[in-house]
C-alpha cells in the first residue's frame, strides 16, 4: 500500500481551473518535491490532500484512508504545515503543542513526553515558554513543523517549509527532514530549486494546475541544455587557438566565453558526452587549462523550459 | 467527541484571558450594568428588593457587548490563517463549532456571574425572591447564548470583524425590539391578532421578560435553544463555505 495516493484531483474556482487532473503517489522513504511557479496549484493541491478544501473531483488516499470518505481517519495519518506556518499568536509554544498533542489523542505524561521529544528534535527549548507572536519567522516555522510531527505521522505534508528562512535555518530544517526520511513519506512544496536538489529524492513539476514532469532531480537536470556541458578555465590569450581546435569535434553546439575570456563553456549537441574528447584534446594540444568541470545540468533551465507558456505539452509521468 | 470539544473550548477560553480583552470586557460589562441598574433603572426609587432594574437592561447590554466577543470567533481564525491548521486536525466540524461557541458562552457566563454583588445588595436591603432571581440569571444566560450563536454565524460569514459586529448588533436589535410595546403597537392597529402574536413570540425581549418574572416556561427555553441550534448549524455551513477566503 502506498502511503500517499493522489487520484485525479481537480479543482476549479468558477472559470479558473486551479488543479487539473493531478495524480501521483508517494512511498515510504521518499521525499517528493512539489515544484512549480507561484500560482501553479501546489498549495491548492495540498489543501485538498489535507481536507481543507473539497476537491471538485478526485481524491487523496492517505495510508488507505480516503480524505473525502473517512476524513478523520485520514487526518490522523498525516502532519501538515500550511503555507506561512500559522499558529495561535497569543498561546505559548508549550500551550500550543499541548493543545495539538491533546487533539492528537495523547494524554498526561504521554503528551508531555511527546512534546519534550519534538521540542528537542526541532530545537525549540529556548522559546518553549514564549508566546508565539513574539517569535521570529524561523522559530514560528519550527513550531509549525513541531505540531506537524508531534504524533510521528507516516505522512508529512509541508507547504514551503523553508520560505523566508535564512541559510542556517534552511539547513536546520532540511536536516530535520533528512533525519525522518527513511520512515516516512514526505511531500514538500517549494519554488526553490536548490531545495529540490538538496532534499528531494523525486520532483514533480507543476504549472497551471497540471503535472508537467515527474522524475528524480538528476533525471530532470539531465534534460537541461547544459547537461554534459564542459566548463574550462583558460588563459585568454589561448582562446582563439582553443576554439579552432574544438571546431574539429562534431558534437559541440555552442562555445560561450565566460569571465572576459578567462573561461569557456562548451555546450554539447543533444547533451552528448563530450568531456572525454575535450580532455584528450586539451592534453594533446597543450591548452594549459586551469580547471575542468562537467555540468550535470541546471534545474532552473529545465524548470523554465518546462513551465513557461510556450513549453512542451504535459509529459506522461 | 466530547474530549475534543472540551479541548477546543479550553484553548479558546484561555485565549480570552491571555489578553486584556477579557478583563476589559468584564469591567465594562459590570460598570455599564451598574450604571443602568442604579441610575437609569430607578433602582432606589422603586424601593423594591428585586433585580428587575438590573435584568430589564440585559437585552440592551448584550446587544452592544456580546458582538464584541462573537465577532472574533471565526473571523480571527480566517484572518490569521489558523483556520487552515484548525480544520486539518482530526476534529469534526461539530466539535470545532461547538467548542468555540461554548468558550464564548462560558465567558459571558463568567461575566454574568460576577454581577453577584447586585444580588448581595438586594439581599442586604430587603427580602428578595431568590427563585425569581435565579430564574432570571438562567434566562439571561440563555438569551446571551442565543445572541452569541447569531454572532458566531455572522463571524463565520465575514472576514471583517467590524461588519460582523454591526450586522450582529442590528439583527439582535430587530429581534429585541420586535417584542417591545413600541413595535408591537405598530402592528396592533391593523394586523390580525395572530401576526402580532407571532412577532411578539419571535422576540428575544418577549421571552426574556417572561423569564424575569420567575417562570421558566418550556416554551421560552425552547425558543432560546432553537435559536442557538439554528444559528450554530448555520455557523457550521458558513465556516465550510468561507474557510478558504
Amino acid at each position: 500500500m502506498e502511503m500517499l495516493e493522489i487520484r485525479n484531483l481537480y479543482k476549479n474556482f468558477g472559470p479558473l481551473v486551479a488543479v487539473d487532473d493531478v495524480s501521483f503517489t508517494v512511498s515510504r522513504g521518499e521525499v517528493l518535491g512539489f515544484l512549480g511557479p507561484n500560482g501553479a496549484g501546489k498549495s491548492t493541491t495540498m489543501k485538498m490532500i489535507t481536507g481543507f478544501l473539497a476537491p471538485t473531483a478526485g481524491t487523496a488516499v492517505i495510508c488507505g484512508a480516503d480524505i473525502r470518505e473517512r476524513p478523520l481517519a485520514a487526518k490522523r495519518q498525516f502532519g501538515y504545515l500550511p503555507e506561512g506556518a500559522p499558529a495561535y499568536p497569543d498561546m505559548t509554544v508549550a500551550d500550543f503543542l499541548r493543545f495539538v498533542a491533546h487533539i492528537r489523542g495523547f494524554r498526561g505524561k504521554d503528551a508531555q513526553a511527546r512534546i519534550d521529544g519534538i521540542v528537542s528534535l526541532v530545537h525549540l527549548d529556548e522559546v518553549y515558554q514564549q508566546r508565539i507572536e513574539t517569535l521570529s519567522k524561523g522559530f514560528r516555522r519550527r513550531v509549525g513543523v513541531a505540531q506537524a510531527l508531534i504524533h510521528d505521522p507516516p505522512v508529512v505534508i509541508l507547504d514551503e517549509p523553508t520560505d523566508g528562512l535564512d541559510p542556517n535555518q534552511k539547513y536546520e530544517m532540511r536536516s530535520i527532514l533528512a533525519s525522518m526520511q527513511a520512515e516516512k513519506a514526505i511531500i514538500i512544496s517549494t519554488h526553490l530549486l536548490e531545495e529540490v536538489e538538496a532534499v528531494c529524492s523525486r520532483a514533480i513539476i507543476i504549472a497551471r494546475g497540471r503535472i508537467l514532469a515527474d522524475a528524480t532531480p538528476s533525471e530532470l537536470a539531465a534534460r537541461s541544455r547544459f547537461h554534459n556541458a564542459v566548463r574550462l578555465d583558460i588563459d585568454p590569450a589561448n582562446e582563439n587557438r582553443i576554439r579552432s581546435d574544438l571546431a574539429a569535434l562534431p558534437d559541440i553546439a555552442v562555445i560561450e566565453t565566460l569571465d572576459e575570456g578567462r573561461g569557456l563553456l562548451i555546450i554539447a549537441r543533444d547533451n552528448k558526452p563530450i568531456a572525454g574528447d575535450i580532455a584528450d584534446l586539451a592534453e594533446g594540444r597543450e591548452w594549459h587549462i586551469g580547471g575542468f568541470t562537467v555540468e550535470r545540468g541546471r534545474l532552473d533551465d529545465v524548470f523554465r523550459a518546462i513551465t513557461t507558456p510556450h513549453g512542451p505539452e504535459p509529459a506522461a509521468a | 467527541m466530547i474530549n475534543n470539544t472540551l479541548y477546543i473550548c479550553r484553548r479558546e477560553l484561555a485565549g480570552y484571558f491571555a489578553t486584556p480583552l477579557a478583563y476589559v470586557f468584564i469591567v465594562i460589562f459590570l460598570v455599564l450594568a451598574g450604571v443602568l441598574t442604579f441610575f437609569v433603572g430607578d433602582f432606589f426609587e422603586r424601593g423594591q428588593a428585586d433585580l428587575q432594574s438590573f435584568f430589564t437592561f440585559h437585552p440592551w447590554l448584550y446587544l452592544v457587548l456580546i458582538p464584541t466577543v462573537s465577532m472574533r470567533l471565526w473571523a480571527e481564525e480566517r484572518k490569521s490563517g489558523t483556520i487552515e491548521l484548525f480544520l486539518t486536525l482530526p476534529i469534526r466540524q461539530s466539535e470545532a463549532v461547538l467548542g468555540k461557541f461554548l468558550a464564548a458562552w462560558i465567558f459571558v457566563g463568567i461575566a454574568l456571574a460576577l454581577t453577584f454583588p447586585f444580588w448581595l445588595t438586594v439581599l442586604f436591603l430587603g427580602n428578595p425572591d431568590n427563585g425569581v432571581i435565579l430564574a432570571s440569571y438562567i434566562g439571561s444566560w440563555l438569551m446571551a447564548g442565543a445572541i452569541l450563536a447569531i454572532g458566531a454565524a455572522l463571524s463565520a460569514a465575514t472576514k471583517n470583524q467590524i461588519i460582523a459586529f454591526v450586522v450582529t448588533a442590528a439583527l439582535v436589535f430587530v429581534l429585541t425590539a420586535a417584542g417591545t410595546q413600541t413595535v408591537l403597537g405598530l402592528f396592533q392597529g391593523w394586523a390580525p391578532e395572530s401576526l402580532t402574536h407571532a412577532v411578539a413570540n419571535a422576540s428575544l425581549f418577549g421571552h426574556f421578560t417572561a423569564i424575569t418574572r420567575g417562570v421558566l416556561d418550556l416554551r421560552d427555553l425552547f425558543y432560546f435553544v432553537s435559536i442557538m441550534a439554528a444559528f450554530l448549524a448555520a455557523t457550521a455551513v458558513l465556516v465550510d463555505l468561507t474557510k478558504a477566503e
